[in-house]
């Protein structure tokens, strides 16, 4: 069932996290004091980018009647929505960009192009999601209310379309995040605060409305102007782009926390958390993916999702060196560092959520040692002696049961023959 | 289980929408951009129109900066387009925020307009003098190109002068404080009400005097100007107690000071002394106070009218909190943004890195500590 003890699970004393912290603050602090023009410049060109990408998007899908300008341009305006929300975005609500004091790109007036109001995105994502990642109970992001995405969470009847839920969350994933703070389940028991819930209510329709009538209504109006181009044609062409965006963003999100080797906690380990506990817990509960310049880009930086999570407000343009120093402390602390091939990474989300659907008695591992979770009890087959750092024990853990495995089929053979 | 130990709650500060400069002023415009606005919603038009020109847009005041004149060695006027937005109404004397961007960091200052006041102008000036300590001051007399954009804060002030010019003005300037008084000259010479007006000015040396030339110029022009101009280095300060020897009839006249902080006290005292502190309109330039390392101080909520000294090492949400004002919070560890709101004056310190915040910018309350006297907008 879940961490219940980090330390104790990452085979840390309290001295080893407290010098994790001291070098992993280090990185924080050489990083924040070279900050300067280059940075301001690259994200005040990224989202000169973005905004120039977006209206040749639809200037082409009011221009053109071919086929092929209609795929372009939807195309073209779905990626403008992705690096809008995620490079841009996601990382100036995070306050990656404050320090340069301007009003214009500041976590404080950040309004994105979404069906989600800012003000919500910030108290479900930066406050919960951040600070008690991964924590089951605390932390939304684990399933969302919707699925099942770790076995410490208990089967449900509903859990058998997991794979139904997801497709349905990863198609129309922006109203999934619209939603998330409305607590809708809490709504229909009664448990909710009415007072705050309207509020709630008012501000997500407020910011709502206007993405639904841009989208759906005062811009296929304005190119239906065009001889090139209809009310639907471009109306289809907005509801494809963001269906391009909701679906790409949602696969970077969960290759962030689902794949195998993101650890999933418990309340206890929040109570009394020092700083470097937190840090842990941030490295151990996220997964990152291999990237390159351009998933880089597209991924928001969020391909260096254990960077993000340990500095959540530094600037994503400088995740990357980050993340090679980051890596040097998981050697050298014998701690895992969960990364790998995206479709890949993508793949094992989608193998956790197929295999969840089934009730408990179906699947073979448990929620001490499982892909998606695993407990400090996993190490109790280990010999004293066989225990040091954290990877080198769930090394150990792994070669016993490929060992024991052996061992049964050489008996059987054995039999056999 | 810890389960109940775990409370959650917040207040997420709301997001501020933006502040569109000259609304009022161009309703027509407005509307415009209201409508455009839908399909352009989150954003406005302007941030679509601003990448073809940065001064095209509303959304923040903002200025080219045409040209850099010397006035002395240490002593530039900066002339400068402003952008959409921008109202000319401002008055004689009033100062303006000026944002330039260096290192990435827009760095905000005041300075006073010394361009006269007049219905049609397309630009505005400022002059400004290096202060040794004043990095930003430097920065703007020595390393400003021209094509540069700023941003601007609207005109404000009270050390204005009325139109019509009363009667009889003495002016009392020092240095750098003259900046505020060239606009009101400049204003009067262009309404044609340069009346009866003393003005005593005082500079270090001949070099170091701004505006030689256009007050002597003035001087010629107008026979009811009279400037007496003082060099500091050779004659010694002005002696405020005993102005009667300079200006026989200064009880009766409106009087404007700018200048040194020692000035102007000496301005304040002898002037109430006589019982006419009414007649007596000052300007202090901020001085740019050093933020005063790991010392705490008052804090001032502006929005709720609250007041708290604390220690350094007390959060301003903390402090905040302490005083009974809804502060916004969230995470209470410096993650989540949801408590930022803006330093309007003095300085915070970032608890966990040191790094000091100046007025202008925006910040977390639940990591950063008062260093000195500051005010917040909560």
């Amino acid at each position: 069932m879940a961490i219940t003890d980090v330390p104790e699970f990452a085979h840390l004393t309290d001295a080893d996290i407290e010098s994790l912290a001291v070098e992993l603050d280090a990185i924080r602090q050489d990083i924040e004091d070279s900050l300067g023009d280059r940075d301001a410049r690259y994200i005040r060109r990224t989202i000169a980018a973005q905004r120039t990408l977006e209206v040749a998007g639809r200037l082409m899908l009011a221009a053109s009647k071919k086929r092929s300008a209609w795929w372009a341009g939807a195309v073209t305006l779905g990626v403008a929505k992705i690096i809008e929300n995620m490079e841009i975005g996601h990382n100036v609500m995070h306050g990656q960009w404050d320090w340069m004091n301007d009003p214009e790109i500041h976590s404080s007036t950040w309004e994105w192009d979404m069906s989600g109001a800012s003000k919500h995105w910030r108290f479900t994502h930066n406050f919960m999601h951040h600070k008690y990642t991964n924590i089951l109970g605390m932390d939304d992001d684990v399933g969302y209310g919707l699925l099942r995405v770790t076995r410490d969470q208990k089967w449900k009847p509903h859990n058998l379309f997991n794979l139904v839920w997801n497709t349905m969350l990863a198609t129309f994933f922006e109203w999934g995040v619209a939603l998330q703070h409305l607590e809708l389940g809490k709504i229909f028991k009664g448990r909710d605060n009415r007072d705050a819930t309207l509020v709630r209510l008012r501000e997500f329709s407020t910011k709502a409305g206007q993405q639904v009538f841009k989208d759906y209504v005062a811009y296929p109006a304005l190119t239906s102007l065009s001889p090139a181009a209809s009310f639907s044609s471009t109306a289809k062409a907005n509801a494809v782009a963001n269906i391009i965006r909701n679906i790409w963003s949602n696969a970077v999100i969960f290759c962030g926390h689902f794949p195998d080797g993101a650890e999933k906690f418990t309340k206890t380990d929040m109570v009394g958390e020092t700083k470097g506990q937190w840090y842990l817990r941030q490295m151990l509960g996220s997964a990152n993916f291999e990237n390159g310049p351009v998933l880089r880009f597209m991924s928001g930086n969020l391909c260096h999702q254990i960077e993000h999570h340990l500095y959540p407000d530094l600037p994503s343009n400088r995740l990357y060196e980050a993340s090679l120093r980051v890596r040097e402390v998981c050697d050298k602390y014998d701690l895992p560092y969960t990364t790998g091939n995206f479709l890949l990474q993508y793949a094992k989300a989608w193998r956790t959520i197929a295999k969840l659907s089934l009730p408990d008695k179906y699947l073979r591992d448990t929620a001490d040692d499982a892909p998606e979770t695993r407990s400090e009890r996993m190490f109790d087959v280990l010999e004293p002696e066989q225990r040091r750092g954290l990877k080198s024990a769930i090394a150990a853990v792994r070669q016993r049961r490929r060992d024991k495995r052996a061992a049964k089929l050489r008996a059987r053979a054995d039999r056999a023959a | 289980m810890a389960k109940n130990e775990v409370k959650v709650s917040a207040n997420v500060a709301d997001t501020v929408r933006p502040k569109i400069a000259g609304a009022k002023e161009h309703p027509g415009w407005h509307a415009l951009r209201t409508i455009v606005g839908r399909i352009t919603t989150p954003l406005l038009p302007d941030d679509y129109l601003q990448l073809a020109n940065p001064l095209w847009s509303a959304r923040e005041l903002r200025g080219r900066v045409l040209e850099v004149r010397r006035e002395t060695v240490d002593s530039a006027t900066l002339v400068i387009k402003p952008g959409w937005g921008f109202s000319f109404d401002y008055q004689p004397g009033q100062y303006i925020g000026i944002g330039l961007l260096v290192d990435g960091r827009w760095r905000w200052r005041s300075y006073s307009l010394t361009c006269p006041a007049v219905r049609g102008s397309r630009t505005i000036t400022i002059t400004v003098k290096a202060m040794p300590e004043g990095f930003l001051s430097t920065h703007l007399v020595g390393g400003v190109k021209p094509g540069t954009i700023v941003r601007l804060a609207a005109p404000q002030g009270n050390f204005v002068m009325p139109d019509p010019a009363p009667a009889s003005v003495l002016f009392i300037t020092g240095g750098s404080g003259i900046t505020p008084v060239m606009s009101m000259l400049r204003t009067l010479a262009r309404r044609d009400q340069i009346t009866d007006i003393v003005h005593l000015h005082s500079a270090p040396t001949e070099s170091e005097l701004m505006f030689a030339s256009e007050l002597a110029e003035l001087q010629r022009g107008h026979d009811t100007y009279q400037l007496r101009v003082r060099l500091t280095r050779q004659q010694g300060r002005l002696d405020l107690s005993r102005i009667g020897d300079e200006v026989s009839d200064w009880r009766d006249r409106q009087t404007w000071a700018c200048g040194p902080e020692g000035m102007l006290n000496a301005a304040e005292a002898t002037w109430t002394a006589a019982g006419i502190a009414d007649r007596l309109h000052l300007e202090r330039f901020a001085a740019s106070r050093k933020a005063t390392h790991g010392q705490g101080g008052t804090v001032e909520f502006a929005r709720s009218g609250k007041t708290v000294t604390v220690d350094a090492a007390t959060s301003l949400m903390e402090a905040g909190e302490s005083a009974g004002v809804t502060m916004p919070f969230g995470c209470r560890m410096g993650i989540c943004q949801s408590c930022v709101v803006g330093l309007l004056d003095g300085h915070v310190r970032d608890l966990r890195t040191g790094t000091e915040h100046e007025p202008g910018s925006r910040v977390q309350t639940c990591i950063s500590a008062a260093s000195g006297d500051c005010v917040l907008d909560a």
